[in-house]
């Protein structure tokens, strides 16, 4: 969506952030879960919102290159939390999972104090990343493996 | 059509959904299933399940599929309610297929496209056989991995765009038609159009999109691309005005071309037709890609003569959820309307048979035969 007016970011902050957001979203539950279990402990909290669950509808676009269409709707579930500090957490996550939205957005509204981030984006963000890479790494090298070259015969007539 | 309420059979229903969930469970001895094991086991049931249904939740979608037997218009079904009980928080950034990070991609017309043909998990090239091994409850072998990706694998029309021998995307970021907000007008655009059959009945697409290819609406169609793959899902939260990739979905794309021989402001090109499915449902995304192409008919020109080509013959029958519900509804109790009709009937045969040279039809039923 390298095109679209609203992504990325324009604000380097907010592209930082637009980041471990969705990274914080994107991550297996179980695996958020474990993260945190070796983190050091995030702040109290307040709950702003949710967790909630709803719908999304996804779109695409005709031929795939023009005007948008509704695809269809995807459950998400949303969560919003003021810190002890004051600070504002959100997050939107696919699915219904409640723990996994409240962790999302306790640990947005802690990545933005200076004070915690490094050790956070070890603990937590890091072994994120290297787990969507390697994700991703497996199922290129996987498609790879089945790539193709077609040889065209002769017409035999 | 006038409904009357019935009263009573409680207990009859309590126990009639009782046996059916005995006999969901079905033999006791044999292992419950767990829904995970449908959602990664039986992925294709799973994907129809969320597209019919219009969710993308692969455990609701499994939990479905468990609680309808296997059903999977009675899953979708369940879905589609589900889902009425949601509020909707946004709409998604429309997802960039360019991007799809690809499992399976080919063309059926140009062997040695940019980016490459990569087969992905298919049943294509097997040979229908069946696997009897898999009665037994072997490991699967690893799929075998090689170097990755070399480049990007850019769609087919950006890639044949260029000459104008395709047609081009004309790009737009317009407010798309919602048909599950506003009803469905006719003529209806083509958003709304994409929208009806990306959730219309897979069986019933493929037999619309057959009957292009059997001569009903004509069209050569090509498979000019087909990919499998996981793209982005970029929302806009409004509490942070900034787009955020909040989880992947799995989508196949079909860009099916076919030859058109121009019209009085068009030259001759090949246009195209597009499909866009959740999960891998490869036959799903080539049908609608066929259908889609058949609705543009009347926009390109084209004489309208099969089914396949009028929208509203299709967008109004497209839908399983609505068709099951009026069709099935029919076995709900009728008592009321049909012994009105009863009584029409019975007055029409009495007046026929009191006119003059009137007599019974061979082969009638008396009209005083009990019911």
């Amino acid at each position: 969506m390298v095109a679209d007016p609203a992504s990325p970011p324009a604000d380097p902050a907010h592209h930082a952030r637009a980041a471990w957001i969705g990274l914080l979203a994107r991550a297996a539950p179980a695996e958020l879960a474990a993260c945190l279990d070796t983190a050091p402990p995030l702040p109290d909290f307040a709950l702003l919102r949710g967790p909630q669950t709803g719908l999304v509808m996804l779109r695409g676009r005709a031929g795939g290159g023009g005007a948008p269409f509704n695809l269809g709707e995807m459950t998400v579930t949303r969560a919003s939390v003021r810190d002890a500090a004051g600070r504002i957490g959100h997050a939107t996550v696919r699915g219904r999972d409640a723990a996994h939205a409240l962790a999302a957005a306790r640990l947005d509204a802690a990545l933005q104090d200076p004070g915690r981030h490094a050790a956070l984006r070890t603990a937590v963000l890091d072994p994120l990343a290297a787990s969507e890479a390697q994700r991703r790494s497996t199922l290129a090298r996987r498609a790879a493996a089945t790539r193709v070259d077609f040889f065209t015969l002769a017409t035999q007539r | 059509m006038a409904y009357v309420a019935v009263k009573g059979g409680e207990r009859a229903i309590d126990a009639a959904h009782a046996w059916l969930a005995a006999a969901r469970r079905g033999d006791g001895t044999v292992p419950s299933m767990q829904t995970a094991q449908i959602r990664e086991q039986l992925g294709r049931a799973v994907d129809r399940v969320m597209a019919e249904g219009s969710l993308y939740d692969p455990d609701l979608a499994a939990l479905a599929i468990k609680q309808a037997q296997g059903d999977l218009i009675e899953a979708g079904f369940l879905l589609r309610a589900f889902r009425t009980t949601l509020p909707r928080f946004a709409a998604a950034l429309p997802v960039d297929t360019a991007a799809m990070r690809l499992a399976r991609r080919i063309s059926a017309i140009f062997k040695d496209l940019p980016g490459g043909q990569v087969l992905g998990p298919t049943y294509d090239y097997t040979h229908r056989l069946l696997d009897f091994s898999l009665l037994e409850d072997r490991p699967a072998a690893d799929a075998p991995e090689a170097g990755a990706h070399p480049g990007p694998a850019p769609r087919i029309p950006d890639i044949l765009g260029q000459e104008g021998l395709l047609e081009a995307d004309i790009r737009s970021d317009a407010e798309p038609f919602d048909i599950t907000r506003a009803p469905l007008a006719f003529p209806a655009g083509r958003d709304a159009r994409l929208q009806g059959l990306a959730r219309g009945d897979e069986g019933f697409l493929l037999g619309l999109g057959y009957s292009t290819q059997r001569g009903y609406g004509n069209n050569h169609p090509f498979v000019g691309e087909l990919r499998v793959g996981e793209v982005d899902v970029e929302i806009v939260p409004a509490e942070l005005g900034f787009a955020v990739c909040i989880g992947t979905v799995t989508l196949t794309e079909c860009q099916m071309v076919n030859q058109f021989a121009g019209s009085k402001t068009e030259p001759a090109q090949f246009t195209r037709g597009y499909g866009l499915a959740f999960g891998h449902a490869e036959r799903r995304a080539m049908a609608m890609a066929l259908v889609d192409r058949a609705l543009r008919a009347e926009e390109l020109g084209e004489a309208l003569t099969a089914p396949a080509q009028d929208p509203q013959f299709v967008l109004a029958t497209c839908d399983n959820i609505e068709a099951t519900g009026f069709v099935e509804h029919l076995k709900l109790p009728h008592y009321v309307d049909f012994q009105s009709e009863l009584e029409t009937v019975r007055r029409l045969r009495a007046t026929a048979g009191s006119a003059p040279g009137a007599g019974p039809p061979p082969g009638a039923v008396p009209p005083d035969e009990p019911p």
